[in-house]
């Protein structure tokens, strides 16, 4: 039961690539790997703890305020993470800009709130939490990892291509300026979607021969 | 004036909130499989944008912005209630809607009818957050220009979910390989109407 609760929301029902959720605020950090993985970081933080929280709160919240309720847990703790990231990695949050904000309308929090922390135990509900942030994350580090590489040859700001073979310097090489810009975001995003449906589905007709 | 019409044509097509920031995403990719639900979706959100944008500018500026409380007792000037933004404009977002769906249901039935599956959907829709939280970053300097941008970029998402809605009304004649069908080739499209959507990229007046 443990076990299947952590490794579900990494692959098999991936919260982005499969349940399409939380994509709003995602992308936008995803120029570069370093605010990626500190986004990432922060989401997975928040969906842990508010699981972890409203799971204990879940018998003594009336049903009909319940999404006012979840709504202040949230916002707690993405001003918790705000402010953290403000004190400590002031040049990262500044790159974040509104983006750690926008983690409280994250779908992928109120949906594992509403879907798994209100029935669940608190234990349970943690590590589902921690899951989906770490799914979220997976796609966030990817689709970050192919549009640094690709549109400013480095990773985790090391230059990766070398100095040689840039067209400028005498070579053939030059970075791909459209990786940079929104919209090749959704387009990588696309088609890493793709992939996980079609490895999905690979599965599934396996299961179905056996 | 200039500057006003300035930022609503910006906010339209240069800053469109789906094209360049993805805000919105979910409900973007969730409802666009019909242009009517896509169309009231969009008014839904134009609606609320228009409503909120104009209250969280007024409460940034008399209440939570530094020195803002001087006005109430000259002790409180080096009062700062900045770091409350999030959790005062996400209160007075989810406030709203209920009002709005409140007063709407009671004056306007048959608007209702149309947008009323939506309005509780918006409370927790990026698109609203992110505008008043964008306007808090970008300081706009009167309600004017915040009522424009509000527009402007409610009508940026309204464009963009609707265009989106008839493609995807015309895509379910054509052959896409399986695992590429429903969100795979949505993100696609969207990322090739964004590349359509950066040569207004120059506009300015």
């Amino acid at each position: 039961m443990n076990k299947r609760i952590f490794l579900d929301p990494l692959f098999k029902n991936n919260p982005v690539s499969v349940l399409a959720l939380g994509i709003c605020s995602a992308l936008a950090v995803t120029v570069k790997m370093e605010p990626a993985l500190v986004m990432a970081l922060s989401v997975t933080l928040v969906t842990g703890f508010s699981g972890l929280i409203l799971s204990m709160l879940r018998n003594t919240i009336p049903d009909r305020i319940r999404i006012i309720v979840q709504l202040v847990v949230i916002a707690s703790l993405v001003i918790l993470v705000d402010q953290i990231l403000k004190a400590f990695a002031y040049p990262i949050s500044k790159e974040l800009s509104v983006f750690v904000g926008l983690i409280i309308t994250n779908c992928i929090i109120m949906g594992r709130i509403e879907a798994f922390a209100l029935h669940n135990k608190p234990f349970h509900a943690f590590v589902d939490g921690i899951a989906n942030g770490l799914g979220y994350g997976i796609i966030l580090v990817a689709v970050s990892f192919f549009r640094e590489l690709f549109g400013s040859g480095t990773l985790m700001g090391y230059p990766l291509i070398p100095e040689k073979w840039y067209v400028s310097a005498g070579g053939f090489y030059e970075n791909n300026g459209l990786f940079i810009l929104p919209p090749m975001a959704l387009i990588v995003v696309g088609l890493i979607v793709w992939v996980f449906n079609a490895r999905n589905a690979k599965k599934d007709k396996k299961a179905w021969n056996k | 004036m200039e500057q006003i019409i300035d930022i609503f044509v910006r906010s339209v097509f240069v800053e469109n909130m789906i094209f360049a920031y993805f805000l919105g995403m979910c409900s973007y990719l969730a409802v666009s499989k019909t242009v009517k639900t896509a169309s009231g979706l969009g008014l839904a959100v134009i609606f609320v944008l228009l409503i909120t944008l104009p209250v969280n500018y007024l409460l940034d500026r008399y209440v939570l912005s530094p020195g803002a409380l001087a006005r109430i007792n000259p002790e409180w000037a080096n009062v700062d209630l900045g770091f409350l933004s999030y959790i005062l404009f996400i209160a007075v977002i989810a406030a709203m809607v209920q009002l709005v769906e409140m007063v709407v249901e009671k004056f306007a039935p048959a608007l209702y009818n149309n947008l009323g599956i939506f309005l509780p959907l918006i409370a927790v829709n990026c698109a609203i957050l992110g505008g008043s939280l964008f306007m808090q970053e970008r300081a706009y300097q009167n309600i004017w220009q915040v009522l424009a941008f509000a527009l402007g970029s409610g009508l940026g998402w309204f464009l963009a979910i609707v265009s989106i809605a008839a493609i995807r009304e015309k895509l379910s004649y054509s052959n896409i390989p399986a695992p590429m069908r429903g969100l795979g080739i949505a993100f696609i499209i969207t990322g090739l109407m964004g590349i359509a959507f950066m040569s207004f990229m120059g506009i300015q007046f």
